[in-house]
């Protein structure tokens, strides 16, 4: 956050108002809006016979049984296999949206080049348009090229800054950036590929790590994607895997599926605390700006 | 160097190949196919209109999935614009610990997408569910959220609205860059709280409220992964919206023609929503420099 954003914050007191009604505001939303969340986890611990009659979260006895039941899962695979294939189509992925994005960005936000303004509407246009007129002739693309039931279709457009969420968000942020360092550095002779790495990349990583921490909590949770693309269940991420579950299962065995669905959130929640400063701000100061 | 048209060209070649290979290509020929019968077995064959007359005419599915599919975006896109406003508002206090705040309210964003929320609302909404548990807690009858066709659309927007989170990063920045200057002068003339939220913060953040909202209705629109896990559509197709009904015609049906055909239908609605709303834009969004606020 800037300084001068900070400036314009509204000081407390201004107004003559005590805090303690805005906690109390602050606290009363929170509550509403985490309470199933918390209310999930308790229901983790909880017997069967628990959850359908208790509001609250606490559990009266805590039983581990339902995470290593619900780990194990009814097929051949534990909940290990889901999440290392997650894994496997979340890291490229990641990998090729950084290098690809900032690439495109640096060359939107520098350079001049021929078709920069239509190339540029029409990489905001794409934000725009709705995903789902592109799947089927993706598909019958992917089908083509033989990649259907492998993560080629999951990670390999990526590589091509198909994000264009991600390019728009790192263009706005370089443009913010002035360009004195660039300038003494293209004096002291160096490459645009030095340049890039050298100065760019570490100007660069507030963004950089929004883009990690976006890209990684999406494809985590993507769904269709793995729905359309995937067959075999040993290919299978998290997010199918946990569909799967419900499907299989009848109500007696739902405290198996509600452990697993906290532990399946767990690597988008730690992701997020551990970058969230950057990530907040990140979002925050590359956002639209009024 | 930066004028190096050459060396441009080359950083930004991944996205014109990926625009051309992954967007442009599949655009153009999700268009042709709408206009086949093709079944993934035998080739394409050319059908003309007839699978927009088939829309039009012979099918009520189709029908009652557009009109499920406004329903639901005429209830959750205010729903959670307002709501992301207002509680922009709110983060925008300068208090201690506020940014804890603020990160404890993006994480239903986070998370709101993935199967395990879903498996949660599920839970939530169940016959036993946490819903209901406090209905009759406080005394009401429980409500077959679910099983309920009235019922249903309900749980889906919530989930929607539940998820506010970076609609709400992107006012909130917005919020901070409205001049401080400018409260402080109607402070001096006894302008309300309520008076100057809708008299200086709203008029200078349209711009904003502007994008939201075109953002969230694109979203909206395509809103996949809660009828598909929550309510399966049902009951009797009430949350049956078009994104699902063109994942049934393509990928389990596999009338791939009529899917495009559908998919285009989808396409050309956000298409000409998106373009009513620039084209009201100019009655109702100011952007700073060009119109004086004070008008």
């Amino acid at each position: 956050m800037s300084a001068a954003a900070e400036m314009n914050e509204r000081a407390v007191g201004d107004d003559g108002r005590t805090p303690w009604l805005r906690y109390l505001m602050l606290a009363a939303t929170a509550i509403v809006m985490l309470y199933p969340l918390l209310w999930l986890i308790g229901a983790s611990f909880k017997s069967n016979s628990e959850i359908f009659t208790s509001a609250g979260f606490w559990p009266s006895k805590f039983s581990f049984d339902a995470y290593a039941k619900g780990w194990k899962t009814s097929t051949e695979y534990t909940f290990a296999t889901y999440f290392l294939n997650s894994f496997l189509i979340t890291i490229p992925r990641i990998i090729v949206t950084v290098i690809s994005c900032v690439l495109v960005a640096y060359a939107f936000a520098r350079f001049e080049f021929w078709g920069k303004k239509i190339l540029f509407s029409i990489m905001v246009g794409t934000m725009m348009l709705p995903l789902i007129v592109l799947r089927l002739p993706q598909y019958l693309v992917f089908r083509e090229l033989g990649w259907l039931d492998s993560y080629l279709p999951l990670i390999v457009p990526s590589a091509f800054a198909t994000d264009t969420f991600f390019v728009f968000m790192l263009v706005q942020f370089l443009r913010g950036i002035p360009r004195d360092m660039e300038e003494a550095a293209l004096i002291d002779g160096c490459n645009a590929l030095q340049l890039l790495w050298h100065i760019i990349v570490p100007l660069l990583k507030p963004a950089i790590i929004s883009v990690i921490v976006f890209q990684f909590i999406w494809t985590m949770n993507d769904f269709m994607g793995p729905l359309i693309y995937l067959s075999s269940v040993e290919n299978y991420p998290v997010s199918l895997a946990l569909k799967m579950s419900i499907g299989a299962t009848e109500e007696v065995e739902w405290a198996n599926v509600i452990a697993i669905s906290v532990v399946a959130l767990i690597p988008s929640v730690a992701v997020f605390f551990a970058a969230q400063k950057h990530f907040i701000e990140g979002a925050t100061s590359s956002g639209v700006k009024g | 160097m930066y004028e190096n048209k050459k060396i441009g060209f080359l950083f930004v070649l991944p996205f014109v190949l990926g625009v051309l290979l992954f967007k442009a290509f599949p655009f153009v020929m999700s268009f042709a196919l709408s206009f086949t019968q093709y079944d993934l077995i035998d080739p394409p064959e050319w059908v003309g209109l007839r699978n927009y007359e088939e829309m039009l005419t012979g099918d009520p599915l189709f029908r009652k999935s557009l009109g499920v599919t406004l329903t639901f975006a005429l209830l959750a896109v205010p729903l959670r614009v307002g709501f992301a406003l207002v509680v922009a508002q709110v983060l925008n206090f300068r208090l201690k610990g506020i940014n804890a705040f603020r990160a404890a309210f993006y994480i239903p964003s986070i998370l709101g997408g993935s199967i395990a929320v879903a498996v949660l609302w599920r839970f939530v909404f169940a016959k036993y569910g946490l819903v209901n548990i406090i209905l009759s807690k406080i005394g009401l009858d429980p409500i077959p959220w679910l099983a309920d066709e009235h019922y249903s659309m309900w749980t889906i927007v919530l989930l929607f609205t539940w998820q506010f989170g970076s609609a709400c990063v992107i006012f909130l920045a917005a919020l901070q860059n409205v001049p401080k200057s400018l409260y402080e002068a109607a402070e001096i003339d006894g302008a309300s709280q309520g008076q100057q939220f809708w008299k200086i913060t709203v008029p200078l953040i349209t711009p904003v409220i502007f994008f939201n909202l075109i953002m969230q209705m694109v979203h909206a629109f395509q809103e996949f992964n809660g009828p598909y896990l929550i309510t399966e559509g049902g009951p009797l197709h009430s949350t049956y919206v078009l994104a699902l009904y063109i994942y049934d015609q393509s990928f389990r049906f596999f009338n791939l023609g009529y899917g495009a055909a559908l998919s285009w239908v989808l396409f050309a609605l956000v298409g000409g929503l998106a373009a009513v709303s620039f084209w009201s834009s100019k009655y109702w969004v100011f952007y700073a420099g060009e119109k004086d606020i004070k008008k």
